[in-house]
């Protein structure tokens, strides 16, 4: 009888297996373990992974073969007459003893592994790696180059009406750059929730936690394209940050640190400069997107409950101090936090954008918002 | 293998009560009471809330069951229907329950040991955990000391406190409430004891008379305490909002009040009942051994706090 | 209220009062195991059809049916139900049947108060499920809860969430010391420790995690309350507190948690093995020190789920070890039940089934474990799908399974009717197949890079997580054969003798089946 359901076993096994494999041909079914990624940190993980995969298997297949001869010979029909031991300690404390020799055996080069990685040392390039919902920071602690790295696919591929690129979800609009053969440390923390900055090819994973900064380091010696994920639930979109370094060369290292610089250098003179209220609409709706609409959605409706709509609020149609303030200091105790990290432009923009835009400029006094404005909240004059 | 409780069988007839209706009134109550308490407290800022009137239906309806059910559990007793093995089950009951009460404490005292010796170091910098911190700048001039007056955000979010309730230095020692508080307790739990031993006697006077010593002290204690909160709020400014060392010490010191609260209130109905209504044997009295059992817990607790919370 | 005192002792105890109000003010251990039980499947049938919820959303890349929001809440609850409202409570319905039968006890020692620890069940989860419907949604943290997600950034019904949990911890605890107490207090003379059967035993150890890790829930939530609404600063470092506090609080509870659910099913697949090898149990004294050392064990162990954190070095390599220390006990178990089954004198019934998988799978489980306390490894499968494969290979093949087990096994003395066996073998295999279709792609996944709690995802993962969600469907509906099943053995069939099995030894087979509603009034005689 128990053939005979083995028999049937392996029929609808095979059934379920042309069922699922069919729609799907131009399939990686192939990627079923770990990878080795790329620096000497992450060989070595993997090659720890292998050893104590083996090792379980090779129990796992000591243990189950034993147990399978027995239910193929000491059935109630070949071994009607069942043995009557109960007690040997000989074997107790051989199966109590070589489990234990098997584990420091395990635990060893697992634990050679870790004091390599746990290495504080400050690297050649420190970079502070920050969470935010649901979107990364870094800061180029020697260079002053700093950026935020958002998902950057098209939420029509993730609603299925576009077809999905080949990095579907894997995507940045703006990449990490670091170069080859120096060691790089990353600062890791958060801004609100705790969020997980993990790159695979590097084997690292670490928390980001608010308040507190953990570090990593790496050595790339591979130029290339790296892609990670934020491992640690962050709310809503926890699936939609990815992380995305690009190792380079020295010399192009440098040119891309130099670009950035110019960039920032320009990003403040915009500031002086006159702004139309057309322009903030338009920059600011780019802001808004990107930063906002996570939470107050796309038409400034919020969600009830948790998140306020900003179409109708009172605050955007008549108190333009306040919402300056609100988005300089956050709200204490609340999912709305402070982005005054976001230059001075970018936040009149987006300020005149929700005062502006769904009908707000229409029901309130639609007072708009200029980078002098906030330059002012910033360093009040007496 | 001998324990002792694998010598305590018996032989009889064993009791099972009847249906009842306390478990589930019980298990209603709890369930308003605790809808009441979290919609009054999602609802503390709007004034026009009426949410409370639930948490308060839910308190008469849980004082009601459980003034019933115990008025059930007494009449059992005195119509003899327990036997020994039931006594027995009470006992290792309570036994069992004071260690869950002994483990909802460790979470706090934990919770304390871990920010006074890690997570504090931490944030100013210090240790392993400090060097990222130290790295980017990140809470800047925050140091490390217990008790904790300044804030890492140096009260940019909390209330800062002007004192701590720390131990103030011999000279000021007699001011000091905690001091007080101590000889108290430490005192209560020896009149409970003696109230213990007059009534192992038979000696219901003795009985009486340190029972009601206990119960005053639990009284005063109360009253101590709230006074402390008081002086704590209104001229020290240190309030639950006033950061990690706020926190520790009014969790600690309210649960533990509280739980003084609850200890003093079933000593106090063994006293009536004693009183009132002439209960408790010579032989024959562990409700109140359990509440005995109970204030003695809960003057260990003191102790601890005493030394971790106020002392050291 | 006084009936009690007046008529007492004679004419009620014969058997079960009419009605409803049968279930709503019983004391009997055998009604309130029932309820119990039957809550508990309630819940796995909600928890479940959550997880399909889960698996319908991940059978392809790009949202489709429900929002991100949706489904981090449907992922909480689906964590939160399955532990707290499906295993839980079957173990506590199993011990409310088995312990008073199996040391020879008329009831638990506290029945008024095992009434009570029942009903506050279904008012727990219903405040949980009514969650659904409040603004904002329902808790959207995950089972884990981690501050600050749970504390600043929650949607309000996390103060509905805390409460219920304070309740529901209270249930547990009553429950627990009852479990304790009747053991302690209750055997029947001559039933020493050492011959106490092993689900006894289990549950002895388990009720002791229980009183221990309980109130340390119950204290992680109240600091969450008071950090949500009165101003403290546990979890948060502007403060001084420390977002990761609260993980070591949360797992301090956490990880007994799991051994408190797989004890229990130690305990029953110990039995089950025996009674179908026909052979006394190998080493029922090491059984014990096994499950002691585990219990022990998981008290020091909680941060292997903590591994990037960003815990100093030193704390990393204790509870590396620590960790990996639990696989000796645990091993020794296995050994155990393979070295019984050896040369005996095997028949394969359902409960039998079930154990073998349960023996295999959860190896697999533990071995999956093993690999996830190795750090600088667990760097690498922390918060993927090989956790999530882990852990529903020790839960649904563990957990699951041996309850399953126990049901077929013991439902024969239950309702004095045997259970369809063709019909039991089929679900068995249903399930047994689906399980592993389900869950055995997800180590591929999770390997592969795939992170836990993600609503959608990289299209290299698309194929593996269809053959999952098929084999989730599969397992799905299975569990309707399984509902058929009993109802239909509740309801009639072929008698069951008094032994029921022809190996199965103990006290509850010395009674008749079904076992009467007072089973002992006075105390058997034990050789
Ligand atoms: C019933 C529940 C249960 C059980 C029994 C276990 C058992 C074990 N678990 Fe598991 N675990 C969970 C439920 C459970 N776990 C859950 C729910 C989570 C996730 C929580 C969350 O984040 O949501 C988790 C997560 C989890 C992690 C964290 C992973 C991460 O998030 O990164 C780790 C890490 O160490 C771990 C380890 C172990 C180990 C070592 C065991 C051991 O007890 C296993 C021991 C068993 C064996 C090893 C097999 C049999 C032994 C032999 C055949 C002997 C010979 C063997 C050797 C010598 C190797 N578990
Ligand atoms: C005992 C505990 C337990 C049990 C039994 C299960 C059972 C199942 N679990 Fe779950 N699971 C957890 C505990 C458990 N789980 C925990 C703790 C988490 C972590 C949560 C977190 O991240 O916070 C988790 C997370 C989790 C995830 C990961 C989600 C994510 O990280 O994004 C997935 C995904 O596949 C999953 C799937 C399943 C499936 C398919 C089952 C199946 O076995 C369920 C089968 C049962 C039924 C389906 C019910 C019976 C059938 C019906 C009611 C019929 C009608 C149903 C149909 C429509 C088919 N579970
Ligand atoms: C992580 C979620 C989140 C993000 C991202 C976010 N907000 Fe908010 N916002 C909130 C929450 C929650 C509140 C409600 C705070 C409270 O409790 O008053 C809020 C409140 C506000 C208010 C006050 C509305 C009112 O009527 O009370 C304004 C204005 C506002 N946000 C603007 C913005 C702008 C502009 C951005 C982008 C630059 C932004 N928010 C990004 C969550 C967010
Ligand atoms: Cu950020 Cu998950
Ligand atoms: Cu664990």
């Amino acid at each position: 009888m128990f053939f005979r359901f083995f028999k049937n076993l392996s029929k609808s096994l095979t059934l379920l297996f042309i069922f699922v494999a069919t729609p799907s041909l131009n399939a990686d079914w192939f990627d079923l373990n770990m990878t080795r990624g790329t620096t000497e940190i992450s060989n070595e993980v993997f090659e720890l992974h292998m050893l104590i995969f083996w090792i379980c298997v090779v129990i796992g297949l000591l243990v189950f073969s034993v147990m399978f001869y027995s239910m193929w010979a000491h059935t109630k029909k070949k071994n009607p007459v069942p043995a009557t031991f109960h007690e040997n300690h000989k074997l107790e404390i051989a199966w109590t003893i070589i489990p234990f020799l098997i584990l420091i055996a395990m635990a060893v080069p697992a634990s050679k592994t870790l004091v390599k990685i746990y290495d504080d040392e400050a690297g050649d390039i420190n970079i502070q790696v920050t969470g935010y919902q649901w979107k990364w920071q870094y800061r180029y602690l020697e260079d002053d180059v700093s950026f935020f790295a958002n998902l950057s696919t098209d939420l029509d591929e993730i609603y299925n009406l576009v077809p999905k690129g080949e990095n579907y979800l894997q995507e940045v609009d703006e990449m990490v750059v670091i170069p080859v053969g120096k060691k790089v440390r990353f600062l890791i923390t958060a801004n609100d929730v705790i969020h997980s900055w993990w790159m695979p090819a590097f084997a690292i994973k670490q928390d980001a936690i608010p308040g507190f900064v953990n570090t990593a380091w790496t050595v790339v010696d591979n130029p290339g394209i790296y892609r990670g994920k934020c491992t640690e639930l962050c709310g809503k979109n926890h699936g939609f940050m990815p992380i995305v370094v690009k190792v380079v060369e020295q010399d192009e290292y440098d040119e891309w640190v130099f670009n950035k610089r110019q960039e920032a250098i320009k990003l403040a003179e915009l500031t002086t400069k006159d702004w139309s209220t057309a322009e903030l609409m338009e920059r600011g709706q780019t802001v808004y997107e990107v930063n906002c609409v996570a939470c107050h959605q796309t038409e400034g409706q919020g969600i009830s409950g948790i998140f306020p709509a900003l179409a109708g609020s009172e605050i955007a149609l008549y108190e333009k101090d306040r919402h300056i303030e609100i988005l300089m200091e956050g709200v204490q105790g609340a999912a709305m936090n402070s982005f005054d990290y976001l230059s001075e432009v970018e936040l009149a923009a987006v300020i005149t954008y929700s005062r502006q835009a769904w009908g707000n400029a229409e029901a309130g006094d639609g007072e708009i918002v200029i980078p002098k404005d906030i330059v002012d909240y910033k360093e009040p004059k007496i | 293998m001998t324990w002792i409780w694998a010598t305590r069988m018996s032989g009889g007839s064993y009791y099972v009560p009847d249906q009842s209706r306390f478990p589930i009134f019980m298990a209603f109550s709890l369930f308003v009471l605790v809808m009441g308490a979290s919609s009054t407290i999602n609802n503390l800022d709007d004034p026009t809330s009426n949410s409370v009137y639930i948490l308060y239906f839910g308190f008469a309806c849980l004082f009601t069951t459980l003034f019933f059910w115990f008025r059930q559990v007494i009449k059992e007793h005195l119509a003899g229907l327990d036997s020994n093995q039931l006594k027995q089950s009470y006992v290792y009951g309570m036994a069992w329950f004071i260690f869950s009460e002994v483990m909802f404490f460790a979470a706090f005292f934990g919770a304390l040991f871990y920010v006074r010796t890690l997570a504090v170091p931490w944030l100013a910098g210090e240790g392993e955990k400090g060097i990222g911190i130290a790295a980017v700048e990140m809470w800047q001039g925050f140091e490390s000391t217990w008790p904790v007056i300044v804030t890492p955000d140096q009260g940019d979010g909390y209330v800062l406190a002007k004192k701590s309730m720390a131990w103030p230095g011999w000279d000021h020692a007699l001011e000091w409430l905690p001091l007080w508080n101590t000889i108290v307790l430490l005192s209560s739990s020896v009149t409970v004891h003696f109230a213990h031993l007059g009534l192992k006697d038979g000696n219901r006077k003795k009985f009486n008379r340190f029972l009601g010593i206990t119960v005053t002290l639990a009284l005063i204690f109360v009253g101590l305490q709230a006074a402390e909160y008081y002086e704590a709020y209104a001229y020290y400014g240190l309030t639950l909002n006033s950061g990690i060392y706020g926190s520790t010490f009014f969790m600690l010191t309210g649960f533990h009040g509280f739980h003084v609260l609850m200890g003093g209130i079933m000593l106090a109905i063994m006293l009536a009942r004693s009183v009132f209504a002439g209960h408790f044997e010579e032989h024959d009295h562990f409700g109140f051994e359990a509440a005995s059992w109970y204030w003695h817990f809960v003057d260990v607790v003191w102790v601890m706090l005493f030394l971790f919370v106020y002392i050291l | 209220m006084s009936a009690v005192i007046e008529n007492h002792h004679d004419e009620h105890h014969h058997g079960p009062a009419a009605g409803i109000t049968r279930w709503l003010f019983t004391t009997n251990h055998k009604d309130i195991g029932t309820l119990y039980l039957w809550f508990s499947f309630a819940m796995f049938l909600i928890g479940g059809a959550m997880a399909m919820i889960i698996r319908a959303e991940l059978f392809q890349p790009g949202m489709q049916i429900v929002e991100p929001e949706f489904y981090n809440q449907m992922i909480t609850l689906h964590g939160l139900i399955m532990i707290f409202g499906g295993v839980m409570p079957a173990f506590v319905g199993l011990a409310n049947w088995l312990v008073p039968m199996q040391i020879g006890a008329p009831d638990m020692a506290l029945p008024r108060m095992n009434n009570l620890s029942f009903w506050i069940l279904p008012f727990a989860f219903f405040i949980l499920l009514s969650s659904l419907f409040m603004e904002g949604g329902a808790p959207n943290f995950g089972w884990t809860f981690y501050a600050p997600l749970s504390t600043t950034y929650a949607p309000p019904s996390v103060t509905f969430f805390i409460f219920s949990v304070h309740i529901m911890g209270a249930s547990s605890i009553m429950g627990a010391i009852n479990v304790v107490v009747t053991i302690m207090n209750m055997r029947a003379p001559g039933v020493g420790l050492m011959k106490m059967p092993l689900f006894v035993w289990s549950w002895l150890i388990t009720a002791y995690l229980l009183i221990a890790v309980m109130p340390v829930l119950a204290g992680a939530v109240t600091m969450m309350l008071m950090d949500i609404h009165f101003g403290t600063s546990f979890f948060n470092a502007a403060g001084g507190g420390d977002p990761v506090l609260f993980q070591h609080i949360f797992w301090f509870f956490g990880h007994p948690e799991v051994y408190i659910m797989i004890l229990p099913a130690f305990g029953i697949v110990s039995h089950i093995i025996e009674t179908f090898s026909r052979k006394q149990l190998f080493g029922y004294s090491s059984m014990v020190w096994a499950m002691l050392s585990i219990a022990i064990l998981s008290f020091v162990v909680w941060a292997h789920h903590m591994f990037t954190v960003g815990l100093p070095l030193a704390a990393e390599i204790f509870f590396m070890w620590a960790t990996m220390l639990i696989a000796v006990p645990t091993g020794v178990k296995v050994f155990n039940w393979v070295a019984t089954m050896f040369r005996g004198s095997i028949t394969f019934e359902t409960p039998m089934l079930f154990a073998i998988a349960f023996v295999v799978l959860f190896t697999i489980g533990g071995l999956s474990g093993l690999m996830l306390a190795i750090v600088p490894a667990d760097f690498q499968y922390h918060d993927t799908y090989f956790v999530v494969a882990h852990f529903h290979y020790v839960l649904v093949p563990g957990a699951i399974f041996s309850i399953m087990a126990a049901v077929y096994y013991w439902i024969p003395k239950w309702t004095g009717n045997m259970y369809d066996e063709r019909l039991g073998k089929l679900h068995f295999w249903l399930s047994f197949i689906g399980v592993n279709v389900t869950f055995f792609p997800q180590h591929f996944i999770g390997l592969a890079g795939m992170p836990r709690r993600y609503p959608d995802y990289a299209l290299q993962f698309a194929d593996w997580n269809m053959v999952s969600s098929v084999g989730a469907f599969l397992f799905g509906f299975s569990q309707l054969l399984f509902l058929f099943i009993v109802l239909k053995t509740v309801m009639g069939g072929k008698k069951a003798t008094d032994q029921v099995w022809e190996g199965a030894r103990g006290l509850e087979w010395s009674v008749a089946s079904p076992a009467p509603y007072h089973t002992f009034s006075t105390p058997p005689k034990i050789d």
